[in-house]
């Protein structure tokens, strides 16, 4: 199989492996990314052709670009003697003999000076390419890839430690501007619980959010994830219990406007009030991905449709006003009563094991505080499979991205369990708002 | 609410799951308006495969269109000439037609919930969660 040069951005890189491998399996491509190495930026990879390579990194965020490996080296030298030596060097060079082409240098943590790079370039020339040099649109860029290291502080780098040279097969949408195009700070409608974009789009990757498919989110708030998925031709639809906050503030400013934002507006399904522990959808409509950032009540304390104390309540089913039983009313406010987060996880995970088609994914954070954490306090549900818990760390605490994927009952047989509720672990809030000191344990 | 979303939901309270009564809610009162939206017939298809057409032709009854085709169009391809009338049609009704303001009543327990500036609200009384 050809080999082919990965190079990542410098973000979140424990996310790396779990985005590029769930593109992959969602195209149906091989990829084996266990030697990957997060303080690296760089990877060689197999893969079967220049079409896997365009299809796992267009969509990629935390990837910059997958370039067809020609050769590498230490240094130059190493580097010419690689690519004069590998074998196929002569049929590379057939190929691109006579399309339009230009080169490029991709510098990381460094770079050379443009005398330097024109000099570099026609140290290339044994390759002997005939076609017009194009600095638009060229059939092809051939691009010089180093690593350098920064001797200190302050300081710079002068000679790159590794020389890879290649041809571009595909350029990420982070590199093509993705994250400016979401930056919450130019979308329309936000609140205090927007999801930050970058990390909203990861979700949905390794959610595998794909064009076509329904994406349910069932705490949409100011529906992050839901434009998140509509960038990647997802169908999104989301509930909330806040009215409110799915109304937005303005007949210019709400949830439908951002998709008009972001011209999605026609794979937009719609959004819907409601208490998800109550759930309205019908029980055979399918939903092929879950994302969500589930309340865990830093902002707001969690809550659910009820009464907070059963005995007050009793018979108020019987209130009439205006000859209207008050309940069936439309300015009727239902009550809400505070729920525990490992019991809407409960449900998060069984509504998803019954809903999700085999292999569909839920994909949602989690919050937990560094101090008492372990990783029984991950929920577990018997027919799905956890495939990913990735940790953004934070001061104190952590959220992680917990990954699962329902599995054919016939063939997977997991354990249903839930550590945070045998483990009387308290509100992530109350440890929050306590400093997470060692009182509040 | 656009029509399309009213053939997802049904009653939400749990002791309705298992009738047949609680799908597709009956749609009363109903403010409707026609929103203009981008035609993708790309999503219509994708819609089609998850619709259950006899809630289609209910709910469109209720909202007093009964010129609907008593079976769900079939052979139905976005790059075909001769599907392209049924799915701007089909277009038309799911996604250009809104419920701004209305009532969704369960035909099995009777409970009503409201349509309030074009989002249908499902949250129950405490006595019924």
């Amino acid at each position: 199989m050809p080999k082919y040069l990965i190079y990542f951005a410098q973000a979140y890189p424990n996310f790396r492996r779990a985005e590029l491998e769930s593109l992959a399996d969602l195209y149906g491509i091989e990829i084996d990314l266990s030697h990957h190495d997060e303080s690296n930026p760089f990877i060689v990879v197999d893969l079967e052709s220049d079409d896997a390579a365009k299809k796992i990194m267009s969509r990629s965020i935390l990837g910059r670009g997958i370039y067809e490996l020609w050769g590498s080296g230490k240094d130059l030298d190493e580097l010419h003697k690689n690519i004069k030596e590998s074998v196929d060097i002569e049929t590379k060079i057939k190929l691109y003999k006579n399309g339009s082409f230009k080169f490029d240098f991709v510098g990381y943590k460094g770079k050379r000076d443009v005398k330097v790079r024109r000099e570099m370039i026609e140290s290339f020339s044994y390759l002997a390419f005939e076609g017009p040099i194009r600095m638009k649109n060229p059939d092809e860029v051939f691009v010089v890839v180093e690593e350098y290291v920064v001797p200190g502080h302050g300081k710079i780098a002068e000679t790159p430690i590794n020389m890879w040279f290649g041809r571009q097969i595909q350029l990420s949408s982070r590199t093509e501007n993705i994250l400016d195009k979401y930056d919450l700070k130019r979308r329309k409608y936000i609140g205090t619980t927007s999801f930050d974009a970058e990390l909203s789009l990861v979700s949905c990757n390794i959610g595998q959010v794909a064009p076509g498919k329904v994406v349910y989110d069932p705490f949409t708030g100011t529906g992050s994830f839901l434009v998140a998925a509509a960038n990647f031709g997802g169908l999104p639809i989301g509930s909330d219990i806040d009215p409110r906050i799915l109304r937005g503030k303005s007949s210019q400013c709400n949830i439908p406007t951002n998709f008009k934002q972001y011209k999605t507006d026609s794979l937009f399904l719609d959004i819907l009030t409601m208490d998800f522990t109550n759930n309205a959808f019908r029980s055979n409509f399918v939903i092929d991905s879950i994302v969500c950032d589930p309340p865990y009540g830093v902002r707001e304390g969690l809550k659910v449709c009820g009464a907070k104390d059963p005995a007050k309540a009793v018979g108020r089913e019987n209130v009439v006003i205006d000859g209207e039983k008050a309940h069936l009313r439309k300015d009727f406010i239902q009550p809400k009563k505070p729920y525990e987060l490992s019991n809407l996880l409960d449900d998060l995970l069984q509504f998803s094991s019954e809903r999700l088609p085999i292999g569909g994914r839920l994909a949602f954070w989690m919050p937990t505080a560094n101090d008492d954490f372990e990783e029984n306090f991950i929920p577990q549900h018997e027919s799905l499979e956890l495939v990913y818990n990735l940790e953004q760390e934070f001061h104190k605490w952590s959220r992680r991205l917990l990954v699962y994927v329902k599995r054919d009952a016939t063939e997977y047989k997991g354990e249903t369990s839930n550590g945070l509720k045998s483990n009387h672990i308290k509100h992530f809030r109350d440890r929050y708002f306590k400093g997470f000191s060692e009182k509040s344990r | 609410m656009k029509f399309l979303t009213t053939n997802f939901v049904k009653c939400a309270i749990k002791t309705c799951d298992s009738s047949l009564e609680a799908f597709p809610l009956q749609y009363s009162e109903c403010e409707l308006v026609q929103e203009e939206q981008e035609f993708n017939p790309e999503f219509i298809c994708h819609m089609l495969d998850r619709l259950d057409w006899q809630a289609v032709i209910k709910v469109a009854k209720d909202l007093g269109n009964t010129s609907l085709p008593p079976n769900k169009p079939e052979d139905i391809d976005p790059i075909m000439e001769d599907s392209q009338a049924i799915l701007r049609d089909l277009h038309t009704l799911l996604v250009e037609t809104r419920i701004v303001e209305g009532k969704m009543i369960c035909r099995n327990c009777e409970h009503i919930y409201y349509i309030k500036n074009s989002i249908p609200n499902f949250l129950l009384p405490p006595h019924l969660c």
